[in-house]
């Protein structure tokens, strides 16, 4: 009789969670059926403003998303086609290896070491890694001036080591798990400036949230050449992506598509790159 | 007033001290609260443009926490359904009358509870990914439950081989005396009752997971309840202490509805019990009887 | 000779004894930490305190139903980089860090340490409590010289328990970028291609720390269990 209780109430709870499981795998099967029925399947960010974000509507924004979209269309998908899934950085060459995705746009640089395992189209724009201030911060004039400040950047980016190692080896670093808490941090005045690509750190200030708040320092510490990864030795999806990449310039969407979600940052971008042109 | 063995019956002049202390307790928690909130409202953290998407939309309930919500008990559940045979698997493995199945499942069990969740997690994650072919978005859920499984299996093992030896050995015994094999003397006679013992340890081992499913979102990005922090902060201005504060209050929820039940179960194995076994970990009678307090657990029952 | 050469030759260039003193100095100031604010909390659980009382209870309550990892970012992200605590750290990142890690694990540990206690305070005959009214004694002098002795002596297999515990929970001190040796493992595994060898190698790190602290610990508590 007891035990008899006992096993109800372990159903019950059992039965609750399989119900919260079935809604979750649920979604799974959209995204599964990707490849199939005239469906793309695109690798983004979803967590960085003006590049890959996903909005409280559940759609996806951002100058990555555009230029995807963009080429997907060229590609011959329809914007309602297009699947988007999140891929993280640590994860961007297994996932094309994969075929988990047929391209990825996601703030991905082109360097050797990424070329030996996957191909890249593009590049689509040319960033460089900067600093993030607060705008009435005017102490920080060139990159020598981190050596006395507080830095924060993302755990295991490139940025941070980059910094750590060569710029400003005496500066102070935080390192967190997204950049959200860098910001917060900056705010209050714990750090006094975050470390990234440009075009990371203008979709942060750019937000409504944001403006009047922050300012880029406008240091070129690096090149970053954002590429669209895809599968190696896929030749014939490298120039058709490359040719979409080269009409979205010419027909003036990829100057909208900056204006449109750096606009507000007052982000000074360097033009739109030559395909193939890889500024080292 | 509450009695206790600890302390007398209270005069005019205790009362009087109690009084005191409650006044300074008091205040030093109102200057601790006041100096946490005036230094939020400081720093602006507590404006209402950070708190107000939580409370005057569903949309980040929608599009960020509840899918989150869901990876977190999809885990947790996953991980729940193969630790518990498998547990139970090397817990009886433990208690075997052969060496060989002894001393393998002693070893396996000890190793596991050794080393740390997150980098059973962290080794699961690069196996797949260089072993396998899973896509990857499967590939940290199927982490994540490793790192749970492995670890979680060989608590739940010592829980049931405690649930087990628990029982009086006059059950093994009579078992015996009718002609039961060993399997049978587990299978009908020690495994059925010793469950009722086991169910508060394991629901409370449940909420363990939950909490470590949170690890999988922090180093792994699983999407979980904690990793849904990202983009939400991300989208509402680097709102990263309201985000985190609400996702706080969430597990506490529901962590606090299994602690309950826990208890609730316990509680009920407690008072309903007429024949056999204690509830795993039982208090001694005869003890200080503090109200509520947890019994002394001597085995690999550490809900941490 | 040389074998061994290839075979190890991608520890060059990481602080791997570093790494785990690091988890070791943090596991060591956490229980101290926890430990003693553990047993304040049981002594206000058990006080007659009512609003004490209902403080213990609460604190863990709330306290052990949260991720660690949550009370470790808050620590981080609210005490530090909001409320600007620096813990005496005069601006070091790196020391900051490091003890803020070591305030987060002990408020949570001391949680555990609580209801350890607890269970410990149970196992005392209630007699010796009463004697101890007999003669005169305060609640505070009951407790410290009485109760608490027999009852950590009752709960040292239990404590061993949450001491291992801790061991392995320093490695959430990686979310907020301590260097001990789950944050290096990482880094090694991004980095070097030997996986197995490297999970090998931090595995066997933390059994090392953990086996014998259980050893050690069982038999202490054997050594000074109160015969009844």
């Amino acid at each position: 009789m007891q035990l008899r209780k006992v096993t109800a109430a372990s159903a019950a709870v059992l039965a609750l969670a399989l119900t919260a499981t079935a809604c979750g795998s649920e979604d799974k099967d959209d995204a599964a059926g990707s490849d199939g029925g005239g469906k793309i399947t695109i690798g983004i960010k979803i967590d960085q403003p003006g590049l890959g974000l996903k909005t409280p509507d559940g759609k996806f924004a951002g100058f990555d998303v555009d230029i995807a979209t963009y080429v997907a269309k060229e590609l011959g998908y329809d914007a309602k086609n297009i699947e988007f899934v999140e891929t993280k950085s640590a994860d961007r060459e297994t996932a094309i290896e994969r075929g988990d995705v047929k391209f990825i746009a996601a703030t991905y640089s082109i360097n050797d070491e990424r070329l030996q395992k996957v191909d890249f189209a593009g590049p689509y724009l040319l960033a460089h890694q900067d600093v993030l201030v607060r705008a009435d911060d005017n102490s920080i004039k060139s990159p020598e001036d981190l050596n006395s400040k507080n830095l924060c950047s993302v755990t295991g980016s490139t940025s941070a080591k980059n910094v750590k190692d060569k710029l400003a080896p005496k500066a102070q670093l935080q390192n967190y798990g997204g950049y959200s808490e860098c910001l917060t941090g900056l705010e209050n005045k714990a750090v006094d400036a975050l470390t990234t690509d440009d075009s990371i750190l203008a979709g942060y200030a750019a937000q409504d949230a944001h403006k009047g708040k922050f300012k880029l320092a406008g240091f070129k510490m690096t090149n970053e050449n954002y590429g669209i990864g895809l599968k190696k030795g896929d030749a014939d999806l490298k120039k058709k992506i490359d040719a979409a990449l080269t009409k979205m310039v010419s027909d003036g969407s990829w100057d909208k598509a900056v204006e449109a979600n750096f606009g507000p940052a007052n982000y000074k971008n360097e033009p739109a790159p030559k395909i193939g042109n890889v500024v080292k | 007033m509450t009695t206790s063995v600890l302390f007398d019956a209270q005069g005019p002049r205790a009362k009087q001290r109690n009084i005191l202390y409650t006044v300074v307790f008091v205040a030093v928690l109102v200057a601790a609260a006041w100096w946490v909130f005036s230094s939020l409202a400081e720093k602006q953290q507590l404006d209402w443009v950070k708190w107000e998407p939580f409370f005057t939309s569903p949309q980040p309930w929608e599009t960020y926490i509840w899918p989150g919500l869901q990876n977190t008990l999809k885990a947790a559940f996953f991980a729940l359904l193969i630790a518990l045979p498998l547990g139970a698997l090397f817990g009886i493995g433990r208690l075997s009358d052969h060496r060989w199945m002894r001393m393998p499942s002693g070893v396996v069990v000890e190793f596991f509870r050794a080393i740390p969740v997150l980098i059973l997690m962290i080794t699961a994650n690069a196996a797949y990914a260089e072993f396998t072919t899973l896509a990857t978005e499967d590939r940290l859920l199927y982490a994540v439950v490793t790192g749970l499984v492995l670890y979680n299996a060989s608590v739940l093992a010592e829980i049931v081989r405690a649930g087990i030896l628990s029982l009086p050995r006059g059950q093994t015994d009579a078992a015996k005396a009718i002609g039961m094999r060993k399997g049978q003397t587990m299978r009908y006679v020690l495994l059925p009752q010793s469950v009722t013992a086991m169910l508060p340890a394991i629901v409370s081992q449940i909420v363990v997971i939950v909490k470590d499913t949170a690890l999988g979102g922090a180093v792994l990005t699983f999407p979980e309840l904690l990793a849904s922090v990202r983009p939400m902060s991300a989208n509402y201005g680097a709102n990263t202490i309201a985000c985190f504060t609400i996702i706080a209050l969430i597990y506490m929820a529901l962590n606090f509805a299994l602690t309950s039940f826990a208890s609730w179960l316990e509680g009920r194995l407690r008072r309903g019990k007429k024949s056999t076994g204690a509830v795993v970990g039982a208090a001694p009678a005869g003890g200080l009887e503090i109200t509520d307090a947890p019994p002394v657990k001597t085995g690999g029952t550490d809900k941490i | 000779m040389e074998a061994r050469e290839i075979v190890f030759d991608f520890l060059e260039g990481y602080d791997l004894l570093g790494a785990f003193w690091v988890t070791v100095k943090l596991t060591v100031y956490s229980a101290l930490g926890s430990l003693i604010w553990g047993t304040l909390l049981a002594g206000m659980r058990v006080g007659p305190v009512p609003l004490m009382r209902g403080f213990g209870t609460a604190y863990v309550n709330v306290i052990r139903n949260i991720p660690l990892t949550v009370i470790i970012v808050f620590a981080s992200l609210g005490l530090f980089q909001t409320l600007q605590v620096q813990l005496g750290g005069g601006g070091d990142f790196e020391v900051i860090n490091f003890r803020l890690a070591v305030l987060g694990l002990s408020l949570y540990t001391a949680a555990f340490v609580c209801e350890a206690l607890r269970s410990g305070i149970n196992t005392v005959p209630a007699g010796q409590a009463e004697a101890a009214r007999a003669l005169g004694l305060s609640f505070t002098q009951v407790l410290r010289l009485i109760i608490l002795p027999q009852a950590f002596r009752a709960v040292v297999n239990p404590l061993a328990n949450v001491l291992i515990a801790l061991t392995k929970n320093t490695t959430v001190a990686a979310a907020i970028g301590v260097v001990e040796a789950a944050y290096l493992m990482k880094d090694m595994i991004e980095a070097e291609a030997q996986l197995i060898l490297i999970s090998a190698v931090f595995a066997f790190g933390f059994i090392c720390l953990t086996l014998p602290t259980g050893l050690l610990l069982g038999w202490v508590s054997k050594k000074v269990a109160v015969k009844r």
